[in-house]
């Protein structure tokens, strides 16, 4: 690590967060909440958080780990506030909190072990925090793009008109994100 | 029937989103079956495209990162 680097790993850039770190934090947040607009706030919540306590940043976490540690607090945070304003302090045991399902048998309610996406669910957030991780790296137009049309599914027409580029322009920059990120998880996912 | 590696990846790639015609795709698997490098390239485009859906990924809009990005302004 050279002097240089060095000094950059105790410094924070609040300014590049949202760019770089809101979207990753947000998937990490909707799948512990499974609530996007609750997500968002909590995504909202620990910027603020981060500012306030940025003094308190050591560097010894990168800037990333270091805002994921101050989500979890946030998730947790949020869960204790639902259960004490409905005045539920305790843990509820109950089988099922859906009383449509009330006496079905505990069998019904096991995941299933032949199920295809219940026991992936770990695996593909896992996957999803690696895409989002390589998006990020991507320059902004490119990641822009590449989120309009892939992951918000966007149709090319509309996203032309909104960023005001031609279809061909649009399916360069696509390419051109699609083979960074082909190269980026490459080494883990391929 | 003869395209380029460069169609040929282009092609490929609007594929991904459904957004190439039938004769590109019949254009694009006859040149795979003559070129190595683009055959792997499609194979990884595909691969590429089942990883994202599989991850069920999310986003928040432009407008809401603005929105985050003036508040946090505000507070700097």
């Amino acid at each position: 690590m050279t002097l240089l680097e060095k000094n950059m790993a105790h410094e924070l850039h609040p300014e590049t967060w949202v760019d770089q770190y809101a979207d990753y934090l947000f998937n990490y947040a909707v799948a512990r909440v499974s609530d996007s607009e609750i997500a968002k706030d909590l995504v909202q919540e620990t910027f603020f958080a981060g500012l306030n306590s940025a003094k308190n940043y050591k560097g010894d976490a990168a800037e990333r780990t270091w805002l994921i540690a101050i989500l979890k607090r946030k998730v947790i945070d949020h869960y204790r506030k639902i259960n004490s304003k409905k005045g539920k302090a305790e843990v509820r045991i109950n089988y099922s909190s859906d009383t449509d399902s009330e006496g079905d048998w505990l069998e019904e309610q096991v995941a299933d072990p032949f199920s295809k996406d219940g026991d992936n669910t770990l695996e593909n957030e896992e996957l999803g925090l690696a895409i989002q991780e390589c998006i990020s790296k991507l320059p902004k137009k490119q990641s822009l793009v590449f989120n309009m049309k892939t992951i918000q599914g966007m149709s090319t027409e509309d996203i032309c008109n909104e960023l005001g580029i031609n279809p061909s322009n649009l399916w360069v920059m696509i390419h051109r994100a699609r083979t960074a990120l082909m190269g980026c998880l490459n080494q883990n996912w391929f | 029937m003869k395209i380029s590696c460069e169609e040929a990846s282009n092609i490929c790639t609007r594929s991904q989103y459904k957004e190439a015609s039938f004769w590109e795709i019949q254009k694009l698997r006859l040149h795979i079956f003559m070129c190595k490098a683009c055959a792997k390239f499609t194979k990884q485009n595909t691969a590429l495209t089942s990883l994202c859906n599989r991850a069920g990924l999310n986003t928040l809009s432009e407008s809401d990162k603005e929105a985050m990005k003036k508040d946090l302004e505000k507070h700097l």
